[in-house]
Formats: structure tokens, C-alpha cells, sequence
């Protein structure tokens, strides 16, 4: 095993010395201890951070002020109810009106996320514009350029929708977490969390008669 | 004739090369270990696509567990000279009319999340071992009668105005706590925080794949 051994030249046939014992250090325990730390740090070494997700909320309308009017036509509801399912409508839903109707979805990637894809269309064909005119050589930007313009694009975009999200009783914290998500996928650069309204919680029930 | 005899010899193999390298190796992964203190409750987080790691300090975490329990927790800062957990307990105590003695301090400032009302904070801090700390983590109280986790977030924002937030949620949590924990941080005028998910894939639809 691992140990020192020191070299004796016993060779030359002088006086016979009295045998020297070569200094030898078993150093096995050694080598175990050091393997068995190296697999403990190596185990327990987590080298991935956890990952965040950035949401920025509209800040809450002051006591006296009117909260900001709402385009109805780019209005998107999303109520998430229980077991994992989505119910969504578009514009305003109006006590004193037809009520619009519920479409129900889901989470996976053909469910919300292609209603999202899908209103954010118009934006996306400008941004697929924008990156054609520079391949072609209409346009001559850097690439930064281009990367800082499509980044203002959907941040500034007025065309995608505004997204309500609405939770109702019996959703889970990881069902807000995959439509922030969602959000973020489809670079939906509007939404709020707000309550649910007693128009919406009947249309819900009527829902699911 | 006779034959060549070959000594016997018990292979002897170096392994000189190879201990220095397992301790080359022991060396960097001891270095590179990050210490990371117990947290309160065991935390499943849910899954997005976001790869944004979390900030290294200054982030104040809320964490919520499985069954709906609050916990805070707040780093030291960038530089232990900043003391920043001593200065938010300390505070947070005078609020409820708390005296800490420097020990238990100095017990706080080693901990990680904690979750439990204020008032039993010196007797937590002067529970002997994890056990009997485990049994007293009730969760922070966030009714609006009492809503203690205000006061812990507004004192973290009050000795650092660029804290980072960070809400830590069970998957299985259920929302409303999560809506109330908003509120407060949104009553602090924090409208931009995180939430901590792990990685995962983004799949797109087949149509708009297949139009690509």
C-alpha cells in the first residue's frame, strides 16, 4: 500500500553494521480518511442555485385614487379553480349583460399556453419582422441593438393582452407559480393577481353544473 | 538445465500520485462547500422556466410549507460586519416589548428561517437543542389582528432599503396564505420579489412548433 520506504544500499561487503529498519508509515488509514471526506464533500456539494422567478405586481391604487381604467378589448381572464384547471373569458364580465362564456383548459403546453401564444400573435409577427429586415440587410444594427430592441418590444408591446389571473378557493401555490410561468413564456407583458368577483365565482358555479 | 528462477515479489504500486490528488480534490470541495444551516420546515418548491439564480445576500425569504406555516428568514448581509439579523431582531423585539440578552443574539444570528410569534422568540432562542426548537415553530402569525411577519418585513426594509424578496412556497401551500403574504409585502410597498422554483423545460404547443 501507500508507504514510505526508505532505500537501504546494503551492498559493500564492509564490517557487518547492525540492520537498519527502513522508516516505513503505513499510510492506509490516511488514504481511507481523506476518500471518505472527498466522497462526503462531494456528495453533499450542491453547485446549482435555486432558481427565481421575477414578478413585478401593479402597485396598489391609493386610498382616494381610481384604480387605472381597463382596455376591455385586450381584457384576459384566467380563473384557476381546483384540481389543476383553468377557466378563461375574454373582455369584462357584466352582471347586467350576457355573460361571456368559460372555455376550459388546462395546464399543459397545449392548453393555456397556446391561448397566450396565440394572443400575443401580432406581437410576435413584429418581432419575427424586426429579426427578417436584419438578416436580409435591410436594416444594420448590432446584434446588441437588435437584442435591446426586441427586449423593449415586449416590454412596451400594446397590442398583446392584459392578463387578470384569478384564483379561487382550493388552488395551490404551485397552480400561481406555472401561470406566472405561462407568463412568462408567452412574454405576456401584463398581469395582475386580483380577486375573484361574485360574478365570476357564479359563473364558475354555473360552470360546473 | 536449470531454470531462470524469478524472485517473488509483492507488487508494490505508488500511490503517491494518487493520494495527492485525492487531497488536491478533498482541499477544493471542502472550500467550495457552502454551509447551508437547517431550514425550518422541509420546502418542495414548484418548477418554472425562469434560470435567474437567487441574489447571494441580502434576500429576505418568506417561506410558507405544506401545511400553510410562515417562515422568515433574513441573511446577514454581504459582509457579517453589517449585522443585519442582530439589528432586525433587536428591533422587531423592542416592538413587542422584548429584551434580548447578547447570547441569544448571538444564538439568532447562527440560525436560519424561523417561524414562530414574536413573544416566544427568548425561549426559543434558549431551547437547548433542534428538537424542542422544532416543536415551537408554529409559524409566524399574519391574521390582521396580529400580523407580525408586517413587522419583521418592515424592519428588514427599514436596514436595508435594496433587500430582495423571495417568497419560498411549498407547491402543495394553498393560496390563500400566499395572497396574504403578498399583501403584506405589498403593503411595504415591495411590488417586485421573487419566487423560488426549480428548472424545468419550456414545451411549446405542436402547431406553433411545427410552424417554426
Amino acid at each position: 500500500m501507500a508507504e514510505i520506504v526508505q532505500e537501504e544500499g546494503h551492498k559493500g561487503k564492509g564490517k557487518k553494521k547492525p540492520k537498519k529498519h527502513g522508516t516505513h508509515i503505513d499510510m492506509t488509514p490516511m488514504v481511507d480518511l481523506a476518500c471518505l471526506l472527498l466522497t462526503f464533500f462531494m456528495l453533499t456539494t450542491a453547485f446549482n442555485k435555486p432558481k427565481v422567478m421575477e414578478i413585478i405586481l401593479p402597485e396598489k391604487p391609493k386610498e382616494n385614487e381610481k384604480p387605472p381604467e381597463l382596455d376591455k378589448s385586450r381584457a384576459l381572464n384566467i380563473l384557476l379553480i381546483d384540481h389543476d384547471k383553468i377557466l378563461w373569458y375574454d373582455g369584462l364580465a357584466d352582471p347586467n349583460k350576457t355573460l361571456p362564456v368559460l372555455t376550459v383548459t388546462d395546464f399543459t403546453k397545449d392548453g393555456i399556453r397556446k391561448v397566450l401564444l396565440q394572443r400575443n400573435k401580432a406581437l410576435y409577427a413584429k418581432v419575427d419582422r424586426l429579426n427578417k429586415d436584419v438578416i436580409e440587410g435591410k436594416l444594420k444594427i448590432t446584434r446588441d441593438t437588435l437584442e435591446s430592441r426586441t427586449k423593449r418590444m415586449y416590454k412596451e408591446d400594446k397590442s398583446g393582452p392584459i392578463v387578470l389571473i384569478k384564483a379561487a378557493d382550493g388552488v395551490k401555490y404551485r397552480n400561481i407559480v406555472d401561470i406566472i410561468d405561462e407568463m412568462a413564456i408567452a412574454n405576456v407583458a401584463r398581469y395582475t393577481l386580483v380577486d375573484i368577483n361574485p360574478v365570476e365565482k357564479t359563473m364558475v358555479k354555473n360552470f360546473r353544473k | 538445465m536449470g531454470k531462470i528462477k524469478l524472485a517473488v515479489k509483492t507488487p508494490r504500486i505508488d500511490m503517491t500520485p494518487m493520494v495527492d490528488l485525492f487531497f488536491l480534490l478533498l482541499v477544493f470541495f471542502i472550500l467550495t462547500a457552502t454551509f447551508r444551516p437547517e431550514e425550518a420546515a422541509p420546502i418542495d418548491t414548484p418548477s418554472s422556466t425562469s434560470q435567474t439564480p437567487i441574489p447571494d445576500s441580502h434576500v429576505v425569504t418568506i417561506l410558507i410549507s405544506k401545511d400553510d406555516k410562515v417562515f422568515f428568514n433574513v441573511d446577514n448581509g454581504s459582509d457579517t460586519i453589517e449585522h443585519l439579523r442582530a439589528k432586525i431582531l433587536q428591533a422587531v423585539g423592542s416592538q413587542y416589548q422584548i429584551k434580548f440578552t447578547p447570547k441569544q443574539i448571538k444564538k439568532f444570528v447562527g440560525l436560519a428561517s424561523f417561524g414562530l410569534p414574536a413573544a416566544n422568540l427568548p425561549a426559543f432562542l434558549d431551547a437547548p437543542d433542534v428538537k424542542s426548537r422544532e416543536a415551537m415553530q408554529v409559524g409566524i402569525p399574519i391574521d390582521s389582528l396580529d400580523n407580525q411577519l408586517m413587522t419583521w418585513v418592515r424592519y428588514a426594509r427599514l436596514y436595508n432599503s435594496d433587500m430582495e424578496f423571495a417568497i419560498k412556497g411549498d407547491g402543495a401551500a394553498n393560496y390563500p396564505v400566499v395572497k396574504k403574504v403578498i399583501a403584506v409585502l405589498q403593503d411595504n410597498n415591495v411590488n417586485k420579489f421573487n419566487l423560488t422554483t426549480n428548472l424545468k423545460k419550456v414545451e411549446l404547443p405542436t402547431d406553433i412548433v411545427q410552424n417554426k
